[in-house]
């Protein structure tokens, strides 16, 4: 069957909230309005206002109100319009969400799920293009992931859904009409496993969420030439699944990584220095990292489109490592 | 009110009181670390209000939160070994004194963000609703909290969504040591601030267990069967400095306010009144020390003998056990 990922998202929900009466969806517009990006379509048809939940503008209130919830035992699902505005509910995601589990000796658990769109679109300008999910990874007692393909996305919603710990799950929001083949019925995608999405022998691509359709791209481009890349997504940010990654680097011994995120403190430095504990002898060189650029995002159609990684920064970084 | 009832609500009291006497006696001598927030001067609000609630009802306290604690009926020694970082505690030392949490008996926490608890009792509130409960949950914060844009988001949500919370503000006056008039602009009347989201509201003399009792009684009355909020102010004072980093008097007020506010001591006026009336004796009081002294003492005891957490609980709890999809 093949879907979109918004389809996928929709379907992985709907069958969540049709599984288990806990599990609600609150958030701007999600309900009448169908959702700002249409995940929720159909819903509140459904499943009535009680479970689909419109907010007013205050994701500080509804974020933390549903870590209340979720410390009485349900099991929300909160949409942020753009992980953008999650920056107003920082507070209760860090110092609420996060710690409250380790804080209370293990008595009381938040099993929720904050998810939307993050990253750059079309020209959205610097406050609505951003990729922060560094934030997020840095923080113990979050787990983080950012599927990037349809059969992912439903995948890894239904087993965030089902985890008992507060998930962060970051949507690319160019992916949403992205269409792709999804698995048969109710299947989930365990938390904190990594794929390996194109074999290859001569380089690893690491790259999630929309760079990983860049790292392919790439992937076609280098095989052209010869050179064929293994690509690997982690599809789960935080816990990484780091022995399929340093798997496949053992294997090529070289290594570029892909994130739309700003460099300076990134995921990529995180998982390279992760990498170099486990793989330092089996590399022929250093790792390279493919970031987005070290300014905030510019509205001009141009410049956005210098500022994020594309395949052709891609294949340039696997030329470089291998001093092509 | 029964005379017994009465005396409970004075032993209650009188153990926060001794209860925070000997948690600054033990931060002095280095058993105790970190911020310690005590909760002299306002033993009245706890104890009323928390009186006033079924064992099912819910409770969320701010970072001065020993009081709502003992209140709520949690166990002494494994309060006082939280205090001191003990396996024993109630949170085996991974909260300490600003995040006690006693999830049997719904007590949710305290939290030491100001205001950043206010939408988690409201959450409590929203999955109360969502079963079709009838459970109250009362939320502690302080004056300090209300011009917070947690508390205002979440005064409008709860008000929005008729959720049943009992927003009880502590006005001890000082925002650490900010007065209220420099901190709220509505701080004549704090109550006002819900009012502006649309919910019911009240006053009441928060060093009067009585009244406390009586007001949070029809408040929570009010919530139960109204489905609604209501915000109390309760005003209080804190005997003590805003932390056992802050001397009691000095730099924002003067010691003649502090001996002022004590010719009201919560524990003075319940005791007269009931000397006055004939409904207890000077014997009922000694032996309510007594009593009390001997569950202090053990306390500590029971902390001073409570093992330090294990190294290797260090990493338990920051996720689910096993991790994965239940």
């Amino acid at each position: 069957m093949t879907l979109t990922y918004r389809e996928a998202l929709n379907q992985a929900l709907c069958e969540e909230m049709r599984r288990d009466d806990r599990v609600f969806l609150i958030g701007e517009d999600v309900g009448y309005y169908q959702g700002a990006f249409k995940v929720s379509k159909g819903f509140v048809e459904e499943f009535g206002p009680r479970r689909v939940v419109d907010t007013p503008i205050t994701e500080l209130g509804f974020t933390g109100l549903a870590i209340g919830a979720a410390m009485a035992g349900l099991r929300p699902v909160v949409e942020v319009m753009t992980f953008n505005f999650a920056i107003l509910a920082m507070d209760q995601i860090v110092n609420n969400a996060a710690k409250i589990r380790y804080m209370s000796g293990g008595q009381i658990g938040v099993p929720m799920v904050i998810r939307g769109p993050g990253s750059a679109a079309h020209q959205l300008g610097a406050q609505h293009s951003q990729s922060l999910e560094a934030w997020f990874c840095h923080v113990p007692g979050l787990k983080v992931v950012a599927p990037a393909t349809p059969h992912d996305a439903k995948g890894l919603l239904k087993s965030a859904v089902r985890d008992e710990n507060p998930v962060i799950f970051i949507e690319g929001q160019l992916l949403y009409p992205v269409k792709g083949e999804i698995g048969e019925g109710d299947y989930t995608i365990p938390l904190g496993l990594a794929e390996v999405k194109r074999t290859g022998t001569d380089i690893t691509i690491i790259a999630y969420s929309k760079m990983l359709h860049q790292a392919l791209e790439a992937a076609e481009i280098l095989s052209r030439e010869g050179i064929q890349a293994e690509v690997v997504d982690p599809r789960t940010l935080r816990p990484l699944d780091l022995d399929t990654l340093a798997a496949s680097v053992k294997k090529t011994g070289k290594a570029v990584i892909v994130e739309e995120g700003w460099p300076f403190a990134g995921l990529g430095a995180q998982i390279a220095e992760s990498l170099y504990g486990r793989v330092f002898d089996y590399l022929d060189g250093p790792i390279v990292r493919v970031t987005g650029r070290d300014v905030p995002m510019p509205y001009a159609r141009n410049l956005e489109g210098a500022a994020v990684p594309d395949a052709r920064r891609v294949v340039e970084a696997v030329h470089q490592v291998l001093n092509r | 009110m029964e005379r017994s009832h009465l005396l409970r609500l004075y032993a209650q009291m009188l153990l926060i009181r001794r209860f925070e006497e000997r948690s600054a006696e033990m931060y002095a001598l280095g058993k105790i670390g970190g911020f310690c927030h005590l909760y002299i001067g306002e033993e009245a609000v706890a104890v009323g209000a928390v009186d006033a609630l079924r064992p099912d009802d819910y409770v969320f306290s701010a970072y001065r939160d020993h009081g709502h604690c003992l209140a709520r009926g949690s166990d002494p020694k494994r309060v006082m070994a939280e205090l001191f970082g003990r396996a024993g505690g109630l949170c085996k030392g991974k909260g300490g004194s600003m995040h006690l949490v006693d999830a049997e008996r719904r007590f949710m926490g305290g939290y030491a963000i100001v205001g950043g608890h206010l939408p988690l009792a409201a959450g409590v509130g929203f999955a109360v609703k969502y079963r079709g409960g009838d459970q109250v949950v009362l939320c502690f914060f302080g004056e300090g909290a209300v011009p917070s844009g947690a508390c205002h988001e979440t005064l409008n949500l709860a008000a929005l969504w008729d959720l049943p919370v009992l927003f009880l503000c502590e006005n001890n006056r000082y925002g650490m040591g900010t007065p209220v008039e420099r901190a709220v602009a509505l701080y004549a009347d704090v109550a006002q601030n819900a009012a502006a989201h649309g919910i019911d509201s009240g006053r009441v003399d928060g060093m009067d267990v009585l009244a406390v009792r009586e007001a949070v009684g029809k408040a929570v009355e009010q919530v139960r069967s109204g489905h609604r909020p209501y915000f109390l102010e309760a005003t209080t004072y804190r005997f003590m400095g805003h932390s056992m980093a802050d001397p009691a008097h000095g730099h924002y007020r003067t010691k003649a306010e502090v001996d002022e506010a004590k010719k009201r001591d919560p524990l003075l006026l319940l005791r007269t009144r009931m000397l006055g009336e004939r409904l207890a004796t000077e014997a009922d009081f000694k032996t309510i020390e007594q009593d009390v002294g001997k569950i202090v003492r053990e306390a500590v005891e029971f902390a001073e003998a409570s093992p330090a957490p294990s190294e290797s609980a260090l990493e338990d709890d920051v996720y689910a056990a096993g991790g994965g999809p239940s």
